[in-house]
């Protein structure tokens, strides 16, 4: 990416993501879910996550899931640099997942996130939270807690992109690929 | 300007897996961080990932085997390939069809990938020259010559053991000159940058000029494994011994066998691997092959993993080209 601006600084992003845990909360409470499990997607996603973790006070460890082996552009551009292992310290069958990623747009991560986490067990049920929701959606997914939206005038731009950077401190970014000539 | 490495892109992607000579340190290093995330595969409740579905991996197995054949198989099975293995020698070469026919027969099956074990040292080297562009080759042991996942299973058993190879003492012992695992081992351990690598053997079973393996030569055991942090046994190949080589296997086991005893000299947390399958009293016996230091069985679990690894990298390159030829 080059000509990046930042869009949220870190204060502004732990307010949101201590919002996100009472929404969080709120919604577990509602279904009556007790002791789920945190599951945060590499790489952004897990750094939300950690905090998410730590806001409920959850008992069992956080998971984290890498969906590079359930991308859907493998066939296009072969395996991501990027690949760490996954690991969901319990067993997923029957138990109450929360999953967590930084970024929603096109709605892909959450596909090939949700057939890994079914290569595991069977979920009770599965609840997703999201740093930053924006348009794009090209699969029918959505988030069921949502810290912030993009601006719509900003959205309107497919090309610009929206990424966390982090762990110490966060901050959200917005910028443009470059272009391959 | 060196030849364009037959195994790489032009970018320098893995396009082929035919030996570990001639690629780089951050390539092996690439495959070792791979195989790190392919290892949970094996600790899911379905033990699959969709990456290689529809594509075909044909085993073609010129050399009897059972490990590498089934790790093989598992692998690409576990990448959700279709996978066929062919018992080649019990087929049609042996009605007289030649190996280029063979080939273009499978090719015609719109096979991807073609894992091959040979007798004759660089058969998958010549498969890779006359595959069909888009299909890769994977070398699964060439007669004296190369058996790279191997070599990387072995790696990746140390690292995961040891960390840093650059503290490291590895010592191989036994029939280096037959032994295209030792090979692959030591190429490998030289790109990665090993402290100390020794080689353990009697005067028969050394190539001519051993030093040019680029490791110390030892011709006593004891010695030979003093502060090791790594013991590798290698199989004494019968198979591919003319004459008299050695005396008897039991004398081999007199002087080279693995015991506890001998071990003595080696650091208290040294490893000892083998990449099987063990002659039990031949190269080691029962208590050093199931003790406590042994990392034998770990080594077969851990060859899954890189196979799955190495065969993902090559069918994602094609991934790739195939994509970018349809773009032009």
């Amino acid at each position: 990416m080059t000509d990046t601006e930042v869009y949220a600084d870190a204060a502004t992003l732990e307010a949101v993501i201590a919002r996100m845990g009472g929404a969080l909360m709120d919604k577990l409470t509602q279904r009556g879910i007790i002791d789920p499990i945190m599951v945060g997607i590499h790489t952004g996603g897990v750094w939300v996550a950690e905090r998410l973790h730590r806001i409920l006070m959850l008992d069992e460890p956080l998971g984290v899931l890498d969906i590079s082996f359930y991308r859907d552009d493998f066939s296009r551009i072969g395996l991501h640099p990027q690949v760490r292992p996954s690991h969901l310290p319990v067993e997923v069958d029957d138990r109450h997942i929360i999953l967590v990623d930084d970024v929603l747009q096109t709605g892909r991560t959450i596909r090939a996130a949700l057939n890994c986490l079914f290569d595991y067990g069977r979920p009770a049920s599965v609840l997703l939270a999201v740093l930053v929701r924006r348009g794009w959606r090209e699969l029918p997914i959505a988030a069921d807690v949502t810290g912030l939206d993009l601006k719509q005038e900003l959205d309107r731009d497919g090309n610009l992109q929206v990424k966390l950077t982090g762990p110490e401190p966060l901050a959200l970014v917005l910028g443009r690929r470059v272009q391959t000539p | 300007m060196p030849p364009p490495n037959i195994q790489l892109d032009d970018q320098g992607h893995l396009k082929h897996f035919l030996t570990l000579e001639g690629l780089s340190r951050e390539l092996l290093i690439k495959i070792l961080d791979k195989t790190e995330g392919f290892l949970g595969v094996a600790r899911q409740a379905v033990k699959k990932v969709p990456l290689c579905r529809g594509k075909t991996v044909a085993n073609l197995f010129f050399e009897t085997s059972t490990r590498t054949r089934t790790t093989f198989e598992l692998a690409a099975k576990r990448l959700s390939a279709d996978v066929l293995t062919l018992n080649i020698a019990a087929s049609s070469t042996s009605k007289g069809e030649t190996l280029l026919d063979t080939l273009r027969n499978l090719e015609a099956m719109h096979v991807d990938m073609f894992v091959v074990r040979h007798a004759e040292s660089g058969a998958a080297h010549f498969i890779a020259q006359h595959v069909a562009p888009g299909v890769s080759v994977i070398n699964a042991g060439d007669g004296r010559h190369s058996h790279p996942t191997q070599g990387m299973l072995d790696m990746f058993t140390i690292r995961r053991h040891k960390g840093d190879f650059g503290r490291l003492t590895v010592a191989i012992v036994g029939d280096i000159l037959h032994s295209r695992v030792a090979r692959s081992q030591l190429a490998a351990l030289r790109t990665l940058g090993a402290g100390e690598v020794r080689i353990i053997a009697p005067r028969t079973l050394l190539p001519a000029e051993p030093e040019s393996l680029g490791a110390r030569v030892y011709h006593d055991l004891r010695e030979g494994v003093r502060d090791a942090d790594v013991v590798i046994m290698l199989r004494l190949q019968r198979e591919r011994m003319r004459g008299a080589m050695l005396p008897s296997e039991h004398e081999y086991f007199q002087l080279f066998g693995l015991t506890e005893e001998r071990l003595a000299t080696a650091k208290p947390d040294a490893i000892v691997m083998h990449p099987g399958p063990i002659n039990r009293g031949v190269e080691m016996d029962s208590q050093v092959a199931d003790g406590p230091r042994s990392v034998i069985l770990e080594q077969v679990s851990n060859g899954i993993a890189v196979r799955m690894a190495v065969m993902a990298l090559c069918i994602g390159t094609q991934n790739r080209l195939s994509q970018a030829k349809a773009h032009d």
